[in-house]
């Protein structure tokens, strides 16, 4: 946390530069008519918003930001344009001054609000003299993690990362319930890319995705000691899936992965996650309190090197339960994400307007 | 009398851990569900999930007052690091609502959906529904105020598409849930953002420690953005007059089991954490709370109460009439917080738990009709009280209550309202109270004039009586109605204790 010095410098130039390209993207989106463009546009201000949070010294939320907002959600959106018009009608101008008034007055609160805001990274406000503080202090002793962040979302605040797992899921199951399971092998659209004169892709893909998914799983376990975790690593597993759909062709991917089993594993990860939640509470501890993961005879039993350095022995079960539920949040996220890429790309135009007739 | 000391509902290794129980069990057969091989499966997870859950609500109800409230640390980690619940009589009265509302939808679903919904979908179905009522188990229970967003979210996010899949029926469906989709995040969204300004001002998400730190802090530009995003949030959720334009075409169009569960409970659970923040959370002395109870909710409740009973009185079709007729209830619940004493806010618990009872008992009932009919416009119901009377008698018994009938639970609820506010002093609540009866009335009137006295047009398909797994569920809510007409000492009992939590004091 260092605080930016009063006088112009460097920084604040770059600060600046970000904000105005966010407005400049923002107006952007609001003006255009294609979605496909407004698609796009919203993409870069997430990936600007990524380079944002960095600036502020949030990698952990840049990190999200950058794989959800720019990644995975753009190709949500992309899978929806697909099944309607590509562009927007030019709403009547009378129509958007109600909205226009309600964004002027929640703006000036916001800046009325601002005023009264401590300055970036000052250590004396409440958030980080409170329960910042206690956090960095708190945590070597409680967790023993390196990453203060990852010892907050998975552990002290745990059950919020459960909750958010559960609303992952809802959003699976919510896409599942309007647009149908998925596509069903016969039925599926003939491969994106055919012919041989695609080879390169085929080649260049077949040797991305293995890395993709190894990527997955560097972020996965890379969440103790530095920024990463569940989600993250469940969105970019979720596009070493998608990625293959896109080349090879979504009867390939759904016969290697079937919709019915993602859907399971999305339940699944909830499962595993709400599952060492009741496993400490078999074992005399709260919902979640992973120092009674296991019970003390089997703690004597796990042997040193499983842990790498004594120094943190004493908290194995903090570092198992974290592992086990992050666990949980990868299956979960990896596999809605693939239901919801599935629950779009199973529907063709003429699904959509079959439907559409009463 | 009855005593809840006396209540050990669950085993003790149970009890301990009831709180999060609670929330965690229908989360857990949420999943059971939606992996569930058959839709006969997944409904029997879904009765189980829910009466697990109204089991270890009924356990804390003992263990609260014997305690006065229980604190469960998630994690083992104290509050301000850790998330804490915290439950009270408030949060027990609100839990033991949801829990054994879901009690209730979810039996009468057995029928209900096969003739909403295609049977390939049921196991979805269930896992939302048990996912929703999980969500606002959790959020009534938890004493964290980032933890009641992420609760508000588990139980926003299935309900959107439970909504839209009513398309099968009524293509209307489809824009009412995307409305609702839109309004319900920019409340959440609404709600977040005013928490950050709170924990920016106060850096604590522990809503008992935030109301503590506010009160030595003082007023600040961010603690009054705050109170007004956290405000506008919940209103919309919580359909708050002028932000209720989502509801009546979210519960008009959904699939019954849907209807049902979100008329009880949905707009109520919001009403609890904004009741808990105004009277919590927020210092007695800030100036803009007081200011915010005086000048906008009691007089946005009471317009709501006036405007949307007349909404009713001229709507044509019968479900979106009951729909407006819960944004006019809300303003009766707000208008009794208002008052802010605890006569007045045990009256607004008393008011908000019997109409969640008898609006449960109309749209189950219309429930019970449509699925023999399909019915949606008030003249397509006429004449069926002689097709389907056991349908139509409860259908009755909900009217009388909600129009306020002597003898029922829903003339009790306006009548203590009307002592707290006479109590307090505020007659114009009394005369608001009286003209949104008469209109209630008229309303009401007009449902049962076409159900009961008018003959069905020649030609028009006959109704059926619903099946026995609806009525009886159906008979149990009617009969409830009934009971508490007559001897109220169990609700009031919890209302009392609800508001006592709230406000403090002595009973």
């Amino acid at each position: 946390m260092i605080a930016l010095p009063p006088t112009f410098d460097a920084n604040l130039a770059i600060d600046i530069a970000l904000l105005v390209m966010l407005v400049v993207l923002a107006g952007a989106i609001v003006r255009t008519r294609s979605l496909l463009a407004a698609i796009i546009l919203f993409s870069i201000y997430s990936l600007i918003s990524a380079v944002w949070f960095v600036i502020m010294d949030a990698p952990d939320v840049a990190f999200t930001e950058a794989v959800v907002g720019a990644g995975i959600s753009t190709i949500v959106l992309l899978g929806a344009i697909l099944l309607t018009r590509g562009e927007t009608e030019r709403p009547d101008w009378r129509r958007l001054i109600a909205p226009a008034l309600v964004c002027i007055t929640v703006g000036g609160i916001l800046i009325y609000a601002a005023t009264g805001l401590p300055a970036l990274g000052d250590a004396s406000s409440p958030a980080n003299a409170y329960i910042g503080r206690a956090y960095l202090e708190a945590a070597p002793k409680d967790i023993g993690l390196p990453n203060t962040v990852t010892a907050v979302l998975a552990s002290y605040r745990g059950f919020d990362t459960f909750g958010e797992t559960a609303v992952i899921f809802a959003a699976g199951v919510g896409v599942a319930l309007m647009l149908g399971f998925g596509p069903r092998a016969s039925l599926a659209p003939p491969p994106v890319v055919t012919g041989d004169h695609h080879v390169v892709l085929r080649v260049a893909a077949k040797l991305l995705i293995p890395l993709i998914a190894l990527f997955a799983l560097y972020v996965q376990f890379h969440g103790d000691l530095g920024a990463g975790g569940g989600f993250q690593a469940g969105v970019i597993m979720a596009a070493a899936i998608i990625l293959h759909a896109l080349v090879f062709g979504l009867r390939e991917t759904v016969s290697a992965v079937p919709p019915r089993v993602a859907r399971s594993v999305a339940s699944l990860g909830v499962l595993v996650y709400a599952g060492v939640g009741v496993a400490c509470m078999i074992n005399g501890g709260a919902f979640l309190d992973y120092d009674y993961l296991f019970p003390p005879e089997v703690e004597k039993q796990i042997p040193g090197w499983l842990l790498g350095d004594s120094e943190h022995a004493h908290h194995w079960g903090q570092h198992f339960g974290i592992m086990l539920i992050e666990l949980g949040v990868l299956l979960t996220v990896a596999a809605t994400m693939v239901t919801i890429f599935y629950g779009f790309a199973g529907r063709t135009i003429d699904d959509a307007r079959r439907e559409a007739k009463p | 009398m009855i005593s809840f000391e006396a209540l050990h509902a669950a085993p003790l290794a149970l009890t301990a851990h009831a709180p999060v129980l609670m929330v965690v069990g229908p989360l857990i057969a949420a999943c059971a569900a939606a992996l569930a091989p058959t839709a006969r499966t997944s409904w029997m997870i879904s009765v189980t999930g829910s009466i697990f859950a109204a089991w270890m609500a009924l356990a804390l109800l003992g263990e609260v007052a014997r305690r006065g409230a229980v604190d469960y640390y998630i994690g083992g980690f104290a509050p301000p690091l850790g998330i804490a619940f915290h439950i009270d009589g408030l949060s027990v009265f609100m839990a033991l609502l949801i829990s054994s509302a879901g009690v209730m939808a979810s039996l009468y679903s057995g029928h209900s959906l096969s003739a909403e919904v295609r049977a390939e979908k049921h196991t979805l179905v269930q896992a939302g529904f048990l996912l929703c009522q999980s969500g606002l188990l959790g959020l009534v229970s938890t004493g964290d105020a980032f933890n009641a967003f992420v609760f508000l979210e588990v139980s926003s996010i299935g309900t959107y598409a439970l909504i839209a899949i009513g398309e099968k029926r009524d293509r209307r469906a489809l824009p009412a849930a995307f409305n609702y989709l839109i309004m319900g995040t920019i409340g959440a969204t609404f709600y977040v953002v005013g928490v950050g300004f709170l924990l920016a001002a106060t850096g604590t998400l522990n809503m008992a420690d935030m109301g503590a730190r506010l009160a030595t802090l003082g007023d600040s530009s961010v603690v009054q953005a705050g109170f007004a995003f956290v405000v506008v949030g919940l209103g919309i959720k919580a359909a708050m007059f002028p932000l209720h334009g989502w509801l009546p075409g979210a519960y008009s169009y959904a699939p019954s089991l849907i209807s049902i569960f979100l008329a009880a409970t949905a707009t109520k659970a919001a009403i609890y954490l904004m009741a808990r923040f105004v009277f919590d959370v927020f210092p007695d002395g800030a100036a803009f709370g007081q200011g915010f109870i005086a000048w906008v909710l009691a007089p946005l409740a009471a317009t709501a109460a006036i405007v949307c009973s007349l909404q009713a009185v001229f709507e044509k079709e019968i479900r979106r009439m009951l729909a407006f007729s819960s944004v006019a209830q809300v303003g009766f619940i707000l208008m009794g917080l208002s008052l802010a004493t605890v006569a007045g806010a045990s009256a607004g618990l008393f008011y908000l738990g019997a109409h969640a009872l008898l609006k449960m008992t109309l749209f189950m009932a219309l429930g019970g009709l449509a699925i023999s009919m399909g019915a949606r416009r008030l003249d397509e119901l006429a004449g069926v009280a002689r097709d389907a009377p056991w349908s139509a008698t409860a259908f009755a018994i909900g009217a009388a209550s909600l129009a306020g009938v002597p003898l029922t639970l829903g003339f009790l609820a306006k009548w203590r309202l009307i002592e707290a506010a006479l109590q307090a002093g505020q007659i114009w609540i009394v005369a608001v109270l009286a003209t949104a009866s008469l209109l209630t009335l008229l309303y009401v009137g007009r449902m049962l004039e076409a159900i009961f006295f008018r003959a069905a047009p020649a030609g028009a398909p006959r109704a059926r009586e619903a099946p026995v797994g609806v009525l009886a569920p159906l008979w149990i809510l009617a009969g409830l109605n009934l009971w508490f007409g007559i001897d109220a000492s169990l609700p009031e009992k919890l209302a009392n204790a609800g508001a006592l939590a709230l406000l403090g004091g002595t009973p």
